[in-house]
């Protein structure tokens, strides 16, 4: 069957007020809204619609985390994904553990193409893509604004820092999404009922064959140092003059 | 033991791009750290010889192979990661280029990746901003053999140069993937200066209207010598192109001089500029959180305010 599998994250909304917590610890996660990591969705949207194309049969929604991160999940399946995998895990999962277990989930589903997320908003790393890539041993094609498939190849658009790259990659491969690949659908709410009755697996790393490893100790949070407010200048005139003053023109 | 650090040299074939020296002077923040830079190309000679002069460079590698024409992630990692048993570090810089290619090298080695360095406080702690430059992170990488990092260039000044290391040809016998091929890139030619390193720089946002709209902010930038950046709803209107985008998701810069101009300042874009020296705000919402972190406000119609200050610095 030809399938696709993506990648999703859990984490606290776009929209929510970052607040660090006072003992350095952490965020503030309880409380808050929680949602699809955006990049994700995007990376499920393009999925769904190369499956509505024709150029896919199944397309499978997995992620890694504690029992909470099945809400996503159901989320995703009311989106349109068939199936979803919660392999359950506790504490900071790193990128390289992601990949491990993504890894895991690929030699079971042999999808033809995975599609990831560029980055996570909330840790804001921006590496499983490529990690995976690397130990799958296939090729990576990141920041994608457009994928056209072929039988055994994909062209991706790519956004660089010098503009718009080309790359042709052979399949299977590593797809990770930037902003403008789509916009993601609504979800409507008979698909949310459709969603729960679709099949949700859970796994374990241990099942997996897959050792808990966290490599990098996160020692403190704190909150960015907060620029002083300045001034506010009446006319151009004005805002000449202090800049010229300042030296910057 | 003291540091040994590889820094992957970031170029187009024939220049350097200046997000080298900010990860020369990312590394050279550790004591003692001996710094390789390593170029790979067709031909790294002119490269190399600019890598060579950075201060603190102690060395630089050159790897030449026709597949190095592009910068392939997948094609650069099996190459970097032959050369990188010596090392206790292996950084690039946080751009498109750093950011595909290092973490396939973190995959490759099985080393953690630190992304987005914004200062190295030993040689295992590193600190970096999280949710957006909502949250600064200090981690520490004492569990690992090795670490790959990349490195947030508006973080750092560029390493000056003044520096004479020598360069070595590394001669590696890597099979390389071909799965990955280059088609093409489309890139604006513009004789402005370059977004990411520019000592000013002039962003518009919606409020510019269309991309005719933009033409003002070019005027003056070319008058100032500013590169111009936009906000993402300006680049998903279609005003300006995408490589222009300043922001969480689009270019994260430090320049002397920020013009935000009809940019409300959603916090996604204000990630992008906070370690601008100076800050100056147009816009005509006197209420817009871009003025909460703006040196200069000026509360007013774009349109009449930018062709004003042009005619201005003009005389």
């Amino acid at each position: 069957m030809q399938r696709i599998l993506v990648g999703i994250k859990r984490v606290v909304d776009y929209n929510v007020r970052i607040r660090v917590k006072p003992d350095g610890s952490g965020v503030v996660t309880d409380g808050v809204k929680m949602s699809v990591n955006p990049f994700d969705e995007i990376a499920l949207e393009e999925a769904l619609r190369i499956k509505e194309r024709g150029a896919a049969q199944e397309v499978v929604v997995a992620t890694v985390g504690p029992a909470d991160t099945q809400q996503q999940l159901r989320t995703a399946l009311a989106m349109g994904a068939d199936r979803a995998i919660h392999v359950q895990a506790e504490g900071v999962v790193e990128p390289l553990m992601a990949a491990r277990v993504l890894l895991k989930l690929i030699e079971r589903e042999q999808p033809f193409l995975v599609i990831l997320g560029k980055q996570a908003i909330d840790d804001d790393n921006g590496q499983t893509g490529q990690v995976l890539a690397a130990l799958w041993n296939r090729p990576q094609a990141t920041y994608a604004s457009k994928i056209e498939l072929s039988e055994r190849t994909a062209r991706v658009t790519r956004e660089v820092d010098a503009g718009l790259e080309t790359l042709e990659v052979d399949l299977p491969a590593v797809i990770t999404t930037d902003l403008r690949l789509n916009e993601p659908r609504y979800v409507k709410l008979p698909d949310i009922m459709k969603a729960k009755k679709k099949p949700l697996d859970t796994l374990t790393l241990a099942a997996l064959g897959v050792e808990p490893r966290q490599q990098l100790k996160l020692v403190r949070f704190e909150p960015p140092p907060q620029r002083q407010k300045g001034v506010k200048v009446k006319d151009a005139a004005e805002l000449v003059d202090a800049l010229k003053k300042k030296g910057l023109l | 033991m003291s540091a040994k650090i590889l820094i992957v040299a970031e170029h187009d074939g024939s220049k350097l791009n200046p997000s080298t020296a900010k990860c020369v002077s990312c590394a050279r923040a550790l004591a003692g750290a001996e710094i390789t830079v390593v170029v790979c190309a067709v031909d790294a000679a002119a490269v190399a010889a600019q890598a060579a002069k950075l201060t603190g460079v102690t060395r630089v590698l050159t790897v030449e192979n026709p597949q190095n024409a592009h910068a392939l992630a997948a094609v650069l990692a099996p190459q970097i990661v032959a050369l990188a048993a010596p090392f206790t570090h292996l950084l690039g810089p946080s751009t498109t280029f750093g950011k595909d290619l290092m973490a396939r090298i973190s995959g490759l080695l099985d080393a953690p990746q630190v992304s987005d360095i914004m200062a190295l406080e030993s040689a295992t702690r590193f600190r970096r901003p999280i949710y957006a430059g909502n949250a600064i992170l200090t981690v520490d990488s004492s569990g690992a053999a090795k670490v790959v990092g990349t490195v947030r260039i508006a973080s750092f000044e560029a390493a000056a140069p003044g520096g004479n290391a020598a360069i070595e040809k590394a001669a590696l016998s890597v099979e390389l993937p071909t799965h990955t091929r280059f088609i093409s890139v489309s890139a604006a030619k513009s004789d402005r200066p370059d977004l990411q390193t520019a000592a000013r720089v002039i962003s518009g946002g919606r409020a510019l209207g269309s991309a005719e709209g933009f033409k003002i902010l070019f005027s003056l930038a070319d008058k100032i010598g500013a590169a111009v950046g936009a906000s993402r709803a300006a680049v998903d209107a279609g005003y300006a192109a995408n490589e222009m985008q300043v922001g969480q998701t689009g270019k994260i810069i430090a320049p002397e001089l920020y013009v935000a101009v009809g940019i409300s300042g959603a916090i996604q874009h204000l990630t992008g500029i906070k370690d601008a020296r100076t800050i100056v705000a147009i816009n005509k919402d006197s209420e817009a959180p871009i003025f909460e972190v703006a040196d200069f406000g000026l509360v007013g119609d774009l349109f009449q305010i930018i062709p004003e200050l042009e005619r201005l610095i003009g005389k």
